[in-house]
């Protein structure tokens, strides 16, 4: 195995595109290491991208919050501009592992390892965040959600990789939240996930809506159905019954000893629910 | 293909090794630097026992590769005592008997210690969060959480 940390996007792109095997990306490794001393991957060469500035930072941008590709969870949550405008986006990363992996675990290796009960991507495509992508064809934008195809599946093509995450601007009385369920409190890997992200007029009517799922589809899903359920509302209990309704029929989860299809179906509008009032609560109190 | 040639801090002192690119950081701290102290209990970021502090971030020194270590500090269990001298963590683990075989101990001091240097007066709840990540399989957590609350006491000076 080669190990190369390029300090530029081209250097990365260059190396990852090189026309031989196929070269995996390093960012916090808490994924990849597991991987490759269990054998499970073999990689010729190893790209780590964290000795480019771009990974590395959270900025705005125009109004816009940018969270660069490798940023840690225990950095993010040590940003408070990033927690104010995206506490869900930032509750979500907090949440994967220990202290210890929070010292390492990024956005783009939870969303590229592409488990489907990653913990920050229903966060994230919940925030309609989009990846800026590198490749030999220069930068390009994709929404979040269209990244992973499948577990272990990825729409990237050879020599591309996530340099960052793009957030849209933030209108007032706007919030998201992230819950997921897990049979303990700490380390354990989401039986459910729902994130929520929800923008009020100035009359207290729902503006915006979106809901996306974990853990209960091959990959994270976007329930369009379940953010219309709220848009037009106040978020009232029927709207949110409704909006629970449709989180639920979007559901088409496996069996496992985490739990039963029934279970999780059920789970995925319980979590929506709580979800969408802890960001409802949150939009209140915010600008 | 030809090892790496890497340039770190260890402990304060400028260090350079060899390795190859699929040692990880554990695997040159023991085999190549004879710091035996930061255990392998898992190697799968599930036990903590190879906790170290790299530029002060407290990470699992079995899920990164000793490549990537060039040009970081890194803080380990034999650093921290100072000469003959224990560190109050170190003083008050002994004193709470809050080790039985230690194969976690070095572990748990160093992810104890990077916790009072960010919060000198931590609660109960954030000690057992903060450990969360270290696994016990003999002593319990009972006196490991209350002997890291007495050292952050008596380092307040109380
Ligand atoms: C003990 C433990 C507990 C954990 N708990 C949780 C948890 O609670 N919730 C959870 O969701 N996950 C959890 N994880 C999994 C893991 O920590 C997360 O998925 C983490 O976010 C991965 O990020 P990383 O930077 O370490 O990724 P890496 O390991 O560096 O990379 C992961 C994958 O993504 C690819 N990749 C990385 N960056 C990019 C990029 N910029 N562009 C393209 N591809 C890229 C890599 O090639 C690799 O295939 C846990 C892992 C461990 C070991
Ligand atoms: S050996 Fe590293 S966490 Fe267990
Ligand atoms: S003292 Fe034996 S594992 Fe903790």
């Amino acid at each position: 195995m080669r190990y190369e940390a390029p300090e530029t996007i081209e250097g990365a792109v260059k190396l990852l595109a090189g026309g031989g095997p196929r070269g995996r990306v390093l960012a916090g490794g808490t994924d990849l290491l597991v991987q490759l001393r269990a054998s499970m991957i073999a990689p010729e060469l190893v790209v780590d991208i964290k000795r480019i500035d771009e990974t590395r930072e959270i900025r705005e941008e125009g109004g816009r919050l940018v969270i660069g590709a490798a940023v840690t969870g225990a950095e993010l949550g040590e940003h408070a501009a990033a927690k104010a405008m995206w506490p869900g986006v930032v509750e979500s990363a907090e949440l994967i592992g220990s202290t210890q992996i929070q010292g390492r675990a990024s956005l783009a290796g939870n969303l590229c390892n592409a488990s489907p009960a990653a913990d920050t991507v229903p966060a994230l495509v919940a925030a309609a965040a989009q990846c800026r992508i590198a490749g030999p064809g220069g930068v390009r934008r994709l929404p979040v959600e269209e990244v992973c195809t499948g577990p272990g599946q990825l729409s990237l093509d050879d020599g591309e990789f996530v340099v960052a995450f793009e957030f849209p601007e933030r209108p007032p009385h706007s919030a998201d939240a992230y819950l997921r369920f897990i049979p303990r409190t700490e380390m354990d890997i989401a039986v459910v996930g729902a994130g929520v992200s929800l923008s009020f007029d100035d009359s207290g009517r729902c503006a915006a809506a979106r809901v996306a799922l974990g853990a209960v589809a091959p990959t994270v899903i976007l329930v369009e159905e379940a953010g219309r359920a709220l848009v037009g509302t106040e978020c009232d209990d029927a709207a949110l019954q409704n909006m629970a309704a449709a989180a639920s029929a979007a559901c088409r989860p496996i069996d496992d000893k985490r739990g039963t299809v029934e279970y999780r179906t059920k789970v995925a509008g319980v979590l929506a629910t709580r979800a969408a009032k802890i960001a409802a609560q949150r939009a209140k109190g915010a600008r | 293909m030809a090892k790496a040639h890497v340039t770190t801090t260890v402990n304060g002192d400028p260090v350079e090794f060899l390795c190859d690119a699929e040692q990880t950081l554990l695997d040159v701290l023991r085999d190549e630097l004879y710091l035996t102290g930061s255990k392998e209990g898992c190697g799968s970021g599930d036990c903590g026992a190879c906790s170290v502090i790299v530029d002060d971030r407290l990470v699992c020194a079995c899920l990164m590769l000793g490549v990537e270590a060039e040009g970081h500090s890194i803080e380990t269990i034999e650093g921290m005592a100072n000469g003959d001298q224990l560190h109050p963590l170190q003083t008050k683990f002994l004193e709470h008997a809050a080790l039985q075989c230690g194969v976690c101990t070095p572990g748990i001091l160093v992810a104890a210690k990077s916790l009072l240097e960010r919060n000198p007066d931590p609660t109960e709840i954030e000690v057992r969060y903060w450990l969360a990540g270290n696994l016990c399989r003999c002593t319990g957590y009972d006196k490991i959480v209350r002997a890291v609350l007495d050292t952050a006491q008596e380092m307040r000076g109380g």
